[in-house]
């Protein structure tokens, strides 16, 4: 055990560095995009006069190291400025759209784990079974639809044609009122209020965005269960389990199961990473007011502080959700710690 | 009545290929208290038999006749869910791979707990404790605190220790013991087996012994029948198969096993004996290593691989390199093929010094084409995307300096030199038969004539009548093109057959070295001694067929 918490603290201290270099990219690179923000800030009448008293005022006529030092320390202060588009903090704005985004992706990831996990073992464990062949049809679907499409087909059925849907404009309806913050997660947040009222309202939204993206996470889920489960299936450990009687669910369950879990959980960590960053256009389908569609917008118009501030957050989710992966693996695999 | 009748039983898969029969038509009987040993080569349906037997096949294996019966029961036509109580609870097995054979992720103690807690011989109470007992039974010391550890972090002989602790949890009645030996240390094996053996007597079990290794099943059996092909070739007295084989191909088996006093064309069937080509040993030496030391830094305290190790081969001349796994052997040769740099010492070759050379820029050294090496799995060690023809080149074209066209001819030269039939050239790895990959691994080596081959237990994963036949290319080879060898081995009896001298070590060190028949007969070192004693021995007299001739290999 002491081998594994060691593996651990020296996972968190390998983090640090990480964050330390992504600080320094994402300042170089927000500076080296096109387009220069004084002038779109200053509108389309501005003079000279005006355009530099705006970069003054801005701080971009200082060098970059100086930039830099300012950067960072108004950083450790966490500020991330304000977005030049909105006029807002961009730290408030964040606060309030990286947990609509993160609601709505870890929903749709836990739909699509609970239907893909139990979909691939059942696969693997009776291939050529209708499980086998549900398995390959909504692998071979959720790969080759784009999300933008399903989700404007759900919207089609479920809104237009069937009327079971709400409209999809955002993450609450307004005849609903926010429930208390908290969590920033709507559903969470209410269920904590005990305001059921505002939990279904929240839930309805959600449905069709989170069915859109766990459609998409499904298939690289669903593929890698039922590989690992049939790699698992054929160990020798199995062969043995078997040969010592053990009944069908222990062998399936606690020898081959536990094994595939391994491939499974560095999978779930890689899908919720590019869901993170790829659910812009579900976002944008379902008016969805989260992370990515605010990064697209600050992108166009070149505003510094909110594309820094955008890429930042998510790096830092990155480092922290592979950190969390790292982890989990230690803790299921005793093998891990021990190696050099 | 046999504890165990089968009758004409049949098995077969279906694979991509169509559907293919693996036994066809055996019948066996174990009796109460009997050891059966069941013998024969890869393919030949043995471990089948005995899956079948626990209704275990792998998906596509159906039984497709025959009568299994066990103590008056129908094992073929019993519900599964009476299978799955026999299993573990009646008939147990053990398994090759130990270490794989327990999962890998689930403490041992609590691996034995299932398999008590599933047959009811525990309860959530008592399970641990009757866990340590099962392994305390297979004398597994320190039981208690052995029942947290993973398998990773037990060795080969304890982990199959644990398998058998799982096996005899539950009091079966038949033991199946599926190479329970291989890839283990001679040493280790002797342990195992010997446990194996006491355990069978202690509780009067009946057991199955499925082996590739005569001598196993005939120092630890009572009865032998020989399998090929998946039929039943001849079964008898553990004795008298050894003694007297009348099959054909029992005889050839028996043959080609290499035991005490047997050269090495005498493991080769009669009609394919051809007489040794003589061999004149130089009296300059080709490689000297002197004082050669590998200490591996890491986390902890420095491992020490080889400590201080000095030998010398001769012109023409074969050294062994003999030890257990972790003796040091792999990377004494490792450091000898200067794939590793060595801590301290020279490598002298031909009289330059090749630990000079670090081992990082040795691959373009012009000396790099002089020595080779060939490995122990001859199908991981070729690309599975070449063909024989592109493997056996590819050398030539880094090293040889020659065109497509002379290149093409080379290829073809070597492998008429090796025995493979050219068409066989253009096939990929899988397609090829194991003797054949060897082969291929073999005309690789050699291709660009080096003075020194260094072979990796070049014979390890070979089936015996395979193993004889790759032996005595190798004899053949250096005969004809003046190679000295540094074979790497853990077996004494196959080491012997083509060595001139021995050097044997153990935790590395040299512990002993000199001709190999002194070494083999009157070892210095109590440890060559423990490693001469531990290989299994077929009964005596076991000279098989025709008388043997002379020593056919010059010396």
């Amino acid at each position: 055990m002491a081998g594994r918490l060691k593996t651990i603290l020296s996972r968190v201290a390998q983090a640090a560095p990480v964050v330390v270099g992504v600080v320094i990219v994402t300042f170089v690179l927000t500076r080296a995009l096109p387009g220069d923000p004084a002038v779109y800030f200053a509108g389309a009448a501005a003079d000279e006069a005006s355009i530099a008293e705006i970069r003054t005022a801005l701080g971009l006529d200082k060098s970059l190291p100086e930039q830099f030092v300012l950067y960072v320390g108004d950083l450790l202060r966490g500020d991330l400025g304000e977005s030049i588009s909105t006029g807002q903090p961009v730290v408030t704005e964040l606060a309030r759209r990286l947990p609509a985004s993160l609601e709505l992706t870890l929903t749709a990831l836990l739909l699509s784990c609970g239907v893909a996990i139990p979909l691939g073992v059942l696969a693997a464990t009776r291939p050529g079974s209708w499980a086998d062949h549900l398995c390959r049809v909504l692998v071979t679907a959720g790969v080759s639809l784009p999300t933008f499409f399903t989700g404007l087909a759900l919207i089609y059925v479920f809104y237009y044609l069937l009327g079971l849907a709400p409209t999809p404009i955002g993450r609450l309806d307004f005849i609903y009122l926010e429930p208390p913050r908290v969590t920033g997660f709507f559903l969470v947040d209410a269920a904590l209020a005990g305001d059921w009222e505002t939990w279904w309202g929240a839930a309805r939204q959600i449905v069709l965005p989170a069915v859109t993206l766990a459609l998409f996470t499904l298939a690289p889920i669903c593929r890698i269960t039922r590989a690992a489960m049939l790699q698992a299936l054929s160990a020798d450990f199995v062969r043995t389990a078997r040969a010592a009687g053990l009944t069908r669910p222990t062998v399936i369950y606690r020898y081959a199961f536990h094994n595939a879990m391994l491939p499974v959980i560095t999978t779930l960590g890689m899908v919720f990473s590019f869901t993170l960053g790829a659910n812009v256009l579900v976002e944008k389908v379902f008016a969805w007011p989260g992370i990515g569609s605010y990064a697209v917008d600050a992108l166009v118009v070149s505003d510094y502080a909110a594309v820094q501030g955008f890429v930042l957050a998510m790096a830092l989710l990155f480092v922290a959700l592979n950190l969390a992966i790292d982890i989990a693996y230690t803790l299921i695999d005793p093998r891990i710690g021990f190696e050099n | 009545m046999a504890l165990l009748d089968i009758k004409e039983l049949a098995v077969a898969f279906r694979t991509r290929r169509g559907t293919v029969e693996a036994v066809r038509g055996v019948s066996l009987e174990v009796a109460r208290g009997e050891t059966l040993a069941i013998v024969g080569e890869s393919g030949s349906g043995k471990s089948v038999t005995s899956y079948a037997l626990m209704r275990i096949l792998d998906a596509g294996g159906t039984i497709r006749a025959g009568e299994i019966t066990y103590g008056g029961m129908d094992l073929r036509r019993a519900a599964e869910r009476d299978m799955a109580d026999i299993r573990g609870r009646e008939i147990s097995m053990i398994f090759q791979n130990p270490r794989a054979a327990l999962n890998p992720i689930r403490k041992v103690g609590r691996q034995i707990e299932d398999v008590l807690l599933r047959h009811g011989r525990a309860t959530r109470q008592d399970a641990r404790a009757k866990a340590i007992q099962a392994m305390e039974a297979v004398r597994i010391r320190d039981a208690a605190s052995r029942y947290h550890a993973y398998p990773f972090e037990l060795s080969g002989g304890m982990c199959q220790r644990v398998v058998i602790a799982l096996a005899l949890a539950c009091d079966p009645k038949l033991l199946i013991a599926d190479e329970p030996t291989t890839g283990l240390d001679v040493t280790t094996q002797k342990a195992v087996m010997d446990l194996v053996s006491e355990l069978i007597r202690e509780r009067g079990l009946s057991a199955i012994l499925i082996t590739h290794d005569l001598g196993l099943a005939a120092a630890y059996s009572d009865r032998v029948a020989v399998m090929r092909d998946g039929e039943l070739v001849e079964q008898g007295p553990a004795a008298a198969i050894f003694a007297d084989p009348q099959h054909p191909y029992s005889r050839k088996l028996v043959a080609a096993t290499p035991r005490e006093g047997v050269g090495i064309r005498e493991l080769l069937p009669p009609e394919a004996r051809t007489p040794a080509p003589p061999v004149q040993i130089g009296g300059r030496a080709l490689l000297e290593v002197r004082r050669l030391t590998k200490t591996f830094e890491g986390e902890g305290a420095p491992v020490h691989a080889v400590k201080d190790v000095s030998f010398s081969i001769r012109e023409s001349e074969s050294v062994g390199l003999v030890g257990e796994s972790g003796c040091g052997k792999s990377t004494t040769s490792a450091m000898i093929m200067r794939l590793l740099d060595p801590t301290a010492g020279e490598i002298l070759f031909d009289g330059d010094d090749l630990a000079k050379t670090p081992s990082r820029r040795f691959a373009r050294d012009p000396r790099r084409a002089s020595l080779q090496l060939v490995f122990q799995d001859a199908t991981d060690s070729l690309n599975p995307r070449f063909t024989a023809r592109a493997s056996i080149a590819d050398p030539l074209a880094r090293l040889g300096g020659l065109d497509r066209a002379a290149r093409r001819r080379r290829v073809e030269e070597l492998a008429d030199l090796v025995g493979l039939p050219q068409p066989l050239l253009e096939r990929f790895p899988h397609q090829l038969s194991g003797g054949q990959k060897a082969r291929v691994g073999i005309a690789r080596a050699i291709a660009l004539e080096p003075k020194l081959l260094i072979l990796d237990e070049p014979t390890a994963a070979l089936d015996v009548s395979i193993q004889a036949v790759v032996l005595n290319l190798l004899a053949d080879l250096k005969a004809r093109l003046g190679m000295s060898y540094l074979f790497v081995s853990h077996d004494l009896q196959v080491v012997r057959l083509l060595c001139d001298r021995i050097v044997v070590m153990r935790g590395g060190e040299i512990v002993e070295q000199g001709p190999a028949e002194r070494i083999m007969t009157a070892p210095e070192s109590d440890y060559t001694r423990s490693l001469l004693d531990a290989v299994p021995k077929p009964p005596s007299g076991g000279a098989p067929t025709v008388p043997p001739p002379a020593r056919a290999i010059a010396r």
